[in-house]
């Protein structure tokens, strides 16, 4: 993610003036700028990631003391997001909780890209009988519902953070797999793939060397849409109470116990879900962004 | 066309048999014994010992998925860990509400999806299409748990315009399963709905930008005329397949859905399962709406072919 962040590049925006061709990174740091919403996306994510970062600074109470004369207070001056049923500051458990939906988000999709990646490059560089077998896995994988089959990993393993961290990464997996399959592919048939390999380069040199950079730009798209989809994955199982489990709190979680108290305190509810909804907005409106500014043949025609 | 169909079908066994080893290889990641994380902590070494005999544990793996197998192909998908009823029957019990459920959001969703995707390429770069934009962005961000929470209760608790839960069956009140079934299927509906405007907005505008769409407009023919008998037949090609890998998504989606609105489907059944770590059950979920799914998928590509001529030839 560290690599599409705008501010690396100085002086992009405009054509550069020098008569060297722009890199690749300048070309893309400089349409990316033309996206404003992802820029504006990007924004969000940055101050959302902050704000999980900083939470014991930014926190104002203590995110588990429990003042029950104090329980489902409407937002106040003393409690900005008011408090939740057992009296706590909702304000200070949101941030707290985003650290760990963000956590989670970025432990799954790391899981996801752990599996798929290297397999996508073997089955895509190797082809053959690894590439067949691999490829009917990943389709038998892909065919059963992603939810129901992290809610069935979650089921075997044991109801907590991890195992729906790990359940969403293996719902994740073939989706690498067959982006890095297909990019591998269309690189491996390139003519410096075939000069790098006369010079006697080893599979393993080629395939980090030179398959894999050139595979990464459709990765970067697609590890921004996952991280969406991994906070809404996880809020969906830690609503339903089988992801994070207390005194730990998501996002998800903070709304399934607060589900009760809807028409007495809608903030209970209202607050976690927009921090969702905002968060995963901010992730896609990004992935859409870099898709349109990558590459040539995968660029939005025009406007 | 039969010959085609035969042929996808044929395609599906070996996809449908390593379905049923995944999902039956789920038993062997559980950690440590298996009988014991069955039986829970509370168990007697002699209640231990009675589900490992139960469950054949004893018996080599490819005995062990074999006789499953053999038993999930003649219906028997074994029996509830804790309640001692057949996972087959249970499943039959509740596959309609579920089927209700997922069709009627389909049908929603690629209604409204289509709906939208049209007119904000016809609208491109107005205001129109900005908005509609912005909505179906948010549409498929939104945590489709928490709108469910707020339809409920603005439509069901506020209004009083629906029910705020339960299923009432087709056959004994088709006004009542429509109340019943309305406000979930709009919840799931919603992130589908949002994926296909925005897949039909990209292919529609693209489609419209062509020489042929030109040369209508040339002819005179009217916008509405050129973009309902011409493009949207061109349009529709892309739509149709991410249609069909939506169906996958709404199953999936669903079981949230219905545990929301007290559905007793069958993934509502397939999360109480995973409180309980009824292992049978939770196979017999997945298995049974995961084959639902590829067989939904194959209409699909047939209907395909159908609208597609360049597929049919095949």
């Amino acid at each position: 993610m560290t690599t599409i962040r705008p501010t690396a590049a100085p002086g992009a925006g405009e054509q550069p003036l020098t008569d060297r061709p722009e890199s690749p990174r300048q070309r893309f740091v400089r349409r990316f700028r033309r996206e404003r919403p992802a820029v504006v996306a990007f924004v969000v994510v940055v101050l959302v990631a902050l704000a999980a970062l900083l939470a014991p600074l930014l926190a104002t109470h203590d995110p588990d003391t429990q003042v029950l004369a104090d329980r489902l207070q409407a937002p106040n001056g003393e409690h900005w997001f008011g408090t939740d049923d057992l009296g706590r500051d909702v304000y200070s458990r949101l941030l707290y909780a985003g650290r760990i939906s963000l956590l989670a988000a970025v432990q799954a999709t790391a899981i996801g890209i752990a599996l798929g990646v290297p397999l996508g490059l073997a089955a895509g560089y190797l082809r053959g009988w690894v590439d067949v077998v691999l490829s009917r896995i990943a389709d038998a994988v892909m065919s059963i519902p992603a939810l129901l089959l992290a809610l069935a990993i979650v089921g075997i393993l044991e109801p907590d953070l991890t195992s729906a961290m790990i359940a969403i990464g293996v719902v994740y997996a073939p989706q690498f797999f067959r982006l890095t399959r297909a990019s591998t592919l269309a690189v491996r048939e390139e003519t410096f793939i075939e000069a790098a390999r006369s010079v006697g380069g080893t599979s393993r040199a080629i395939i980090t060397g030179h398959v894999l950079p050139n595979a990464l730009s459709p990765l970067v798209v697609q590890i921004s849409l996952a991280m969406g989809f991994a906070i809404l994955f996880e809020a969906s199982i830690s609503f339903l109470g089988l992801g994070v489990q207390p005194p730990d709190s998501s996002w998800g979680s903070m709304l399934g116990r607060s589900t009760r108290f809807f028409e007495q305190s809608p903030h209970l509810v209202l607050i976690p879900g927009l921090a969702i909804l905002v968060t995963v907005l901010a992730f896609n409106v990004i992935g859409d962004g870099v898709r349109d500014s990558l590459g040539r043949e995968i660029r939005r025609p025009t406007q | 066309m039969i010959r085609m169909v035969a042929r996808r079908l044929l395609a599906l066994v070996p996809l449908v048999f390593l379905v049923t080893l995944l999902v039956w290889g789920l038993v062997l990641v559980i950690p440590g014994d298996q009988a014991l994380a069955i039986a829970g902590d509370s168990a007697t070494p002699e209640q231990v010992e009675a589900i490992r005999e139960d469950l054949g544990l004893d018996d080599p793996v490819p005995v062990r998925y074999g006789r499953w197998l053999a038993a999930a192909v003649q219906g028997d998908l074994g029996t509830s860990l804790y309640t001692s009823y057949s996972v087959t029957d249970a499943l039959a019990d509740r596959l309609p509400v579920t089927l209700s459920l997922v069709f009627v959001s389909f049908a929603l969703a690629v209604v409204v999806g289509t709906a939208i995707g049209m007119l904000a390429a016809n609208q491109k770069g107005r205001l129109t299409d900005r908005l509609l934009t912005v909505t179906t962005s948010v549409g498929l961000a939104v945590p489709n748990f928490w709108l469910g929470l707020l339809l409920v209760t603005f439509f069901a608790l506020k209004l009083e315009w629906f029910p705020s839960g339960g299923y009432v069956p087709f056959t004994e009140d088709p006004a009542g399963w429509l109340r019943s079934i309305t406000l979930p299927a709009v919840t799931l509906a919603t992130a589908v709905a949002a994926e296909l405007a925005r897949q039909m907005r990209a292919s529609m505008s693209d489609v419209l930008e062509r020489d042929f769409i030109r040369t209508h407009r040339a002819k005179g023919l009217r916008p509405a005329t050129i973009v309902r008998r011409y493009a949207l037949k061109n349009a529709a090609m892309p739509v149709i397949t991410v249609a069909g890998l939506q169906i996958a998504r709404l199953f999936g989606l669903a079981t949230i859905v219905e545990i929301i609105f007290n559905l007793n489907g069958v993934g509502a059944l397939a999360v109480d399962a995973v409180f309980d770590r009824d292992i049978p059950v939770i196979q017999g979920c997945v298995l049974l709406i995961t084959v639902i799914v590829l067989l939904v998928n194959l209409v699909v590509d047939v209907s395909y072919g159908l609208v597609n001529p360049k597929v049919r030839a095949q």
